[in-house]
């Protein structure tokens, strides 16, 4: 499986979810795939889902559900320390970990090779850290949900890519009818 | 009243309730007081555009949010400030210790000193320098412009104003 058959997957399990999806193709698939005003579509700033995650969950009582890269948490490794010290039960952090810089031409990361980041977020004192397979991921996400306790998910599957459309919707427009409907919820 | 006791007051005036710092000794005195504030939410973060992005997050959920950082970080933060915060129009109070002006003893902060307002002023960040104690009276108003602005505002603060405090 890669990346695009995991959204497929849990998309009816995040559908009407808070999400916040990572910079480039997850983002660009998650729209092409179920666009919704309750996904927070990240247009640049590689890294920092997981941040905006963590920022949304400690502000407001709804479940967010960030959907980063290994990449992406790799070029941000100071969130796990921040995410684990600062404990929000309705904080998922899953991590479509493909072992690539899948957006900018299948680079290989360093999560392809020696670093398990499941391992990363432990040392850096996460709890609920579950490491699955591609097909596991709808589960163990449904799972996270119900607990709900703070979740990291490193979710592992192959590199690749389908064709999608680049997002054009003004970002000012996804973060003011995101921001509408949390208003709603809470 | 300290001037970071001040300041604290003049954030939760303005509905600021959660503030991510990095730290800085300049800064000490009001990160010691945050962490003691039950008004505020005080989440430290572990580098400057990180913070930022806690800080979109705070915001989008209903937090109006402040991040306290020094200036030799900027150039950290370019690409959040204008991919996160401008292109969103999320509004940002950038509390920051203007370290390497008068009063520096540590050689190296002066080379992004000479940077600091430089960079501000090409990525178009409105930017407040207080020097003066008097200068502490108009953090109130710039807070309260942040939010109508939506824009990240800079404040910078150097080592003559903090030395009138502690």
């Amino acid at each position: 499986m890669i990346r695009s058959d995991i959204l497929k997957t849990i998309i009816p399990v995040i559908s009407d979810k808070l999400v916040v999806s990572n910079i480039g193709l997850p983002s660009q698939e998650l729209h092409m795939l179920d666009d919704q005003p309750t996904n927070f579509y990240m247009l640049g700033t590689m890294g920092l889902a997981s941040s905006i995650g963590l920022g949304l969950a400690l502000s407001q009582k709804e479940t967010i559900i960030a959907i980063d890269g290994d990449g992406s948490v790799l070029t941000n490794l100071g969130t796990l320390p921040t995410i684990a010290n600062n404990v929000a039960n309705n904080f998922i952090l899953l991590i479509i970990d493909n072992g690539s810089y899948g957006s900018t031409g299948d680079q290989p990361t360093y999560a392809s090779g020696k670093t398990s980041l499941a391992k990363v977020a432990e040392a850096c004192g996460c709890d609920n850290v579950f490491e699955c397979k591609a097909s596991e991921t709808r589960e163990i996400l449904e799972k996270a949900i119900e607990s709900k306790k703070m979740t990291i998910i490193v979710s592992k599957c192959q590199s690749g890519n389908i064709p999608v459309p680049v997002i054009d919707i003004d970002p000012a427009v996804i973060r003011y009818r995101f921001m509408e409907e949390i208003k709603a919820r809470n | 009243m300290s001037i970071a006791q001040n300041m604290l007051n003049a954030m939760v005036k303005n509905k600021i309730e959660f503030v991510t710092t990095l730290p800085c000794k300049q800064l000490s005195c009001i990160i010691e007081l945050l962490e003691k504030d039950e008004r505020i939410l005080h989440v430290p973060s572990n580098k400057e555009d990180e913070g930022m992005g806690l800080c979109a997050g705070a915001y989008m959920g209903g937090k109006r949010p402040c991040i306290i950082m020094q200036n030799t970080a900027i150039g950290v933060t370019i690409n959040t400030l204008v991919t996160l915060i401008q292109y969103y129009r999320i509004p940002l109070p950038i509390l920051i210790s203007y370290r390497g002006e008068l009063g520096e003893k540590v050689q190296c902060q002066v080379e992004m000193a000479v940077h600091t307002k430089g960079l501000l002023e090409q990525l178009k960040i409105p930017t407040y320098h207080f020097h003066e104690p008097k200068h502490l009276e108009e953090f109130d108003g710039i807070l309260n412009h942040t939010f109508i602005a939506k824009k990240p505002v800079a404040i910078l603060t150097d080592a003559n104003f903090w030395s009138s405090t502690s």
